[in-house]
C-alpha cells in the first residue's frame, strides 16, 4: 500500500514535472531542436540501416533459394594440364552412369539431373543470337525450383532418344522471336534443328550476375550427343528430400563416387559437392555482419547525439543556477530538481527518437525506391531505436541532472 | 491548523549560542560567534548591521539554507541541525517564505506560475486546481489580482517585489525571511512594501528582514544590531512607523512640492 502511494506519487511528480520541462524547452527552441538532431539522425539511421540490412539479406536469401531447395551439385574436380587449372567441371570424371548411380542408391534423393553445357549460337526466325545450350534431364525445373510460363518441359523418353526438343528462357526467346509466341517455333544450333516445347518463367540475373533467362534448355543426351560429343558430365544436379538429410546425402554421395572411381584413402576426391544450404548460410551470416556493421556505425551516431545532449543540459544547468538555488529555496528536494533535468533531457531524446523513427522509415522507403530491393523496416528495431533513445537521455541526462540536485542553494541563489 | 499553542508556552525561533564558522584555505572565518535570541510567531524582526556583520549568514541558517557549525536552533521547537538536506528543504517548503532583494522571479514565467512555484514542491502533493487556487489568493493579498499573467519583465519593481511576496506566502508559512527586500527599490516603492509587510504582519504573520537601512527598520516593531558576528543591541522599536502614514506625508510633500 505504502510502495503503492509512493509509486502514484513518483507518476503524479513526473506528470507534474513534464510540465517544468517542456516549457524549458520551448524557451530554447532552437537549440531543443539542434540537440534533438543528434538523436533524430541517430535513431534515423539505425532504423533507415537495419531496414537496408534486412532488405539486403531478403535479397540475397531469395536470389540463394531460387537456386533450388535442398540442392546438391556435384561437379567433376579440376583439370590441371602443364600446370594450367581449368577449373571445377573442366576434368572428365563423372558418367552418365555415375549420375544414374546416385539416383538409384543414396537414399533421399528426389530428383537428379545431370548437366553440361556449352555455348552456341542460335538461329531462328532471321535473326541468330549467341546463347548456352544446356543440357538437363527433365528432373531440372522442380529441383530448380522453376516453371514454365508456357508449353512442356521435355520427357524421359526424349532424353533417352536424345530427342531434337528445347525449352527456352525468356530472353532467348524475346532475342530471336520479340512478341512471337515461341512454342511449336524451330530454333537451329550448329546446324541442328531443334522444336521449342517449352517457354521458362523469368528468374532474372543468379548469383553470378549472369543472365539466367538467356538459354536453351535440353536434353543432356541431346546436347553430348549431337552437339558437343562429350562423354563426361560437367555437374550433377542433385534435389535432396529434406534440408535435414543434405549432410547425410552428402556423406553418401561422396563415398559412393570414391567407391564408383577406384579412389583408395590415399587419393583426394576427383569431384567437388556444392552444398546450396552452406552457401546460403555462408550469405547470411556475411549479410548478417554487413547489417551488424551498418548497425553500429548508426549506433555511434546515436552515442554521438547522446553526448549533445549531456552537453546543452550541463550548459542548461549552468545558465540556470539561480532558478534552481531559488527551487531549492522554496522546498525543491534534491530529488525534484534531478527528475526535472531528467524529464527535459529524456523529454528532448525521445521527441528526437519520436522523429527519428519517421524519418528513419522516409529514408528506408527511399533506398526502397533507388535500390534494386526492399528496404524492410522491421519493428523490432522501431522498439530498440525508441527504447535506446529513451535510455540515452536518462543516461546523458543523468550526470547534468545530478550536478543540479547537488548545487549548494545559497551559492546557487548568489550565481550571476 | 493545530489548537492554539499557550501564550508564549514556545516561541517560533529560539537560537542558543549559535555559531558559523567557514573554512577557506588555511584563513578561516568566523561570521557568526554566538547568537541568543528567541523570535515569538507575531512579531516583526529587521536583523541590521555593517557588511560582514554576520547578519546574512545568519538569515542563511534562519532559512535552513546552511547549517550551524556550533549551538542549536529550534525552528518552530524543531532542531534543524539534526536534519538532512531533504528534511531541510521540506522544513523551508513548508514553515517558511522567501523574499529576496533581486526578487528572484523566473523570466518568461507568468505571475501566477511564479507564485505557485513552492506548491510544486509540497508534500503531500498539491493539485493544479489547487494551487492556482491558493496563488490567486495570494496575489490578491498583495494587491496583484489583475496581473495573473504577466511576465515579470512586464511589472515594475515594487509589482515584482510583491509578486515575490505573494510566492512566499502562498504555502503559508509560519516565518517570512525578506533580505533586504527594499535593496532595489525606490524610497517611495520601499515605503508601500513596508506597508504590505506591517499589513500582512498586523493579520498574524511572522517577519524577519534583514536591512542595513535604518529608515527602513523603523518599520518594524524590534530591531536587532549585529557586528563582528555577535548582536550588540536588541531593542523594540518605541517609534514604529506606520508605512500608510509615511506615505501621506509623503504626497503631502510632493504637493506642497508642486505648488512651490
Amino acid at each position: 500500500m505504502n510502495m503503492l502511494t509512493s509509486l502514484q506519487n513518483l507518476l503524479i511528480q513526473s506528470w507534474q514535472t513534464l510540465f517544468i520541462a517542456l516549457p524549458a524547452l520551448r524557451r530554447n527552441l532552437m537549440r531543443s531542436l539542434l540537440t534533438a538532431l543528434g538523436i533524430i539522425i541517430g535513431v534515423a539511421s539505425v532504423i533507415a540501416m537495419v531496414a537496408v540490412g534486412n532488405g539486403a539479406q531478403a535479397g540475397i536469401q531469395a536470389q540463394v533459394s531460387a537456386l533450388g531447395e535442398n540442392l546438391l551439385t556435384i561437379f567433376a574436380g579440376s583439370s590441371r594440364s602443364g600446370g594450367v587449372n581449368s577449373g571445377l567441371g573442366s576434368a572428365s570424371t563423372i558418367t552418365i552412369a555415375d549420375a544414374d548411380a546416385i539416383g538409384r542408391e543414396v537414399r533421399d534423393v528426389v530428383g537428379v539431373s545431370p548437366e553440361v553445357s556449352t555455348t552456341a549460337q542460335a538461329i531462328a526466325n532471321g535473326r541468330n543470337w549467341s546463347t548456352s545450350i544446356v543440357g538437363e534431364s527433365p528432373d531440372y525445373l522442380k529441383i530448380r525450383n522453376w516453371k514454365l510460363t508456357d508449353g512442356s518441359m521435355f520427357t524421359d523418353r526424349e532424353v533417352r532418344s536424345a530427342a531434337r526438343v528445347a525449352v527456352i528462357g525468356s530472353k532467348t526467346a524475346l532475342e530471336l522471336f520479340g512478341p512471337l509466341n515461341p512454342i511449336g517455333q524451330s530454333v537451329r544450333v550448329k546446324n541442328i534443328p531443334f522444336v521449342i516445347i517449352g517457354l521458362l518463367e523469368s528468374k532474372g540475373s543468379g548469383m553470378g550476375g549472369q543472365n539466367q533467362d538467356d538459354r536453351l534448355i535440353v536434353p543432356y543426351t541431346t546436347v553430348m550427343k549431337r552437339l558437343t560429343g562429350d562423354r563426361f558430365l560437367r555437374s550433377v544436379n542433385v534435389q535432396v528430400a529434406g534440408s535435414d538429410r543434405m549432410e547425410v546425402a552428402q556423406q553418401q554421395i561422396t563415398a559412393l563416387l570414391r567407391q564408383r572411381h577406384g579412389l583408395t584413402a590415399g587419393h583426394d576426391d576427383d569431384f567437388n559437392i556444392f552444398n546450396q544450404k552452406d552457401i546460403a548460410e555462408t550469405v547470411t551470416s556475411i549479410t548478417g555482419i554487413i547489417k551488424l556493421l551498418l548497425g553500429a556505425i548508426a549506433g555511434i551516431s546515436l552515442l554521438v547525439g547522446g553526448i549533445g545532449i549531456m552537453n546543452i543540459m550541463l550548459v542548461s544547468v549552468t545558465e540556470r543556477t539561480r532558478e534552481i538555488g531559488l527551487r531549492m529555496a522554496v522546498g525543491a528536494q534534491p530529488f525534484a530538481i534531478k527528475l526535472q533535468f531528467l524529464m527535459e533531457a529524456v523529454t528532448l531524446s525521445l521527441l528526437g527518437g519520436l522523429v527519428g523513427v519517421l524519418f528513419g522509415i522516409g529514408m528506408a522507403r527511399l533506398v526502397g525506391v533507388f535500390a534494386n530491393f526492399k528496404a524492410v523496416v522491421d519493428v523490432s528495431s522501431i522498439l530498440i531505436a525508441f527504447a535506446v533513445s529513451c535510455a540515452i537521455g536518462v543516461f546523458f541526462g543523468f550526470y547534468p541532472a545530478r550536478k543540479a540536485a547537488a548545487l549548494d542553494p545559497i551559492d546557487a541563489l548568489r550565481y550571476e | 491548523m493545530s489548537a492554539p499553542a499557550p501564550a508564549l508556552a514556545k516561541p517560533l525561533l529560539h537560537l542558543q549560542d549559535l555559531t558559523k564558522t567557514y573554512h577557506t584555505g588555511e584563513v578561516e572565518v568566523k561570521a557568526v560567534r554566538g547568537v541568543t535570541l528567541e523570535i515569538q510567531r507575531g512579531e516583526f524582526v529587521a536583523i541590521m548591521g555593517a557588511s560582514g556583520s554576520g547578519k546574512s549568514t545568519l538569515m542563511n541558517m534562519l532559512g535552513c539554507l546552511d547549517q550551524a557549525t556550533g549551538g542549536a536552533y529550534l525552528l518552530d521547537g524543531d532542531d534543524v541541525a539534526t536534519l538532512d538536506r531533504r528534511q531541510l528543504a521540506m522544513l523551508r517548503n513548508r514553515k517558511l517564505g522567501f523574499v529576496f532583494q533581486s526578487f528572484n522571479l523566473l523570466a518568461r514565467t507568468t505571475a501566477i506560475e511564479n507564485v505557485e512555484l513552492p506548491l510544486l514542491y509540497t508534500m503531500p502533493l498539491t493539485s493544479a486546481k489547487e494551487r492556482r487556487r491558493r496563488a490567486v489568493e495570494a496575489l490578491e493579498r498583495v494587491g496583484l489580482a489583475n496581473r495573473l499573467d504577466y511576465h515579470p519583465s512586464r511589472l515594475s519593481g515594487g509589482q515584482q517585489q510583491r509578486i515575490a511576496i505573494a510566492r512566499a506566502l502562498v504555502s503559508q508559512p509560519e516565518l517570512v525571511l525578506a533580505d533586504e527586500p527594499t535593496g532595489n527599490l525606490d524610497t517611495r516603492t520601499s515605503i508601500d512594501i513596508m506597508g504590505l509587510f506591517q499589513e500582512l504582519n498586523d493579520s498574524g504573520i511572522t517577519i524577519v528582514m534583514v536591512t542595513h537601512e535604518l529608515d527602513i527598520a523603523t518599520y518594524c516593531k524590534r530591531v536587532i544590531v549585529m557586528r563582528d558576528g555577535k548582536v550588540i543591541s536588541d531593542n523594540a522599536n518605541a517609534e514604529r512607523r506606520r508605512a500608510t502614514e509615511a506615505l501621506a506625508a509623503l504626497d503631502d510633500a510632493e504637493k506642497e512640492a508642486n505648488v512651490a
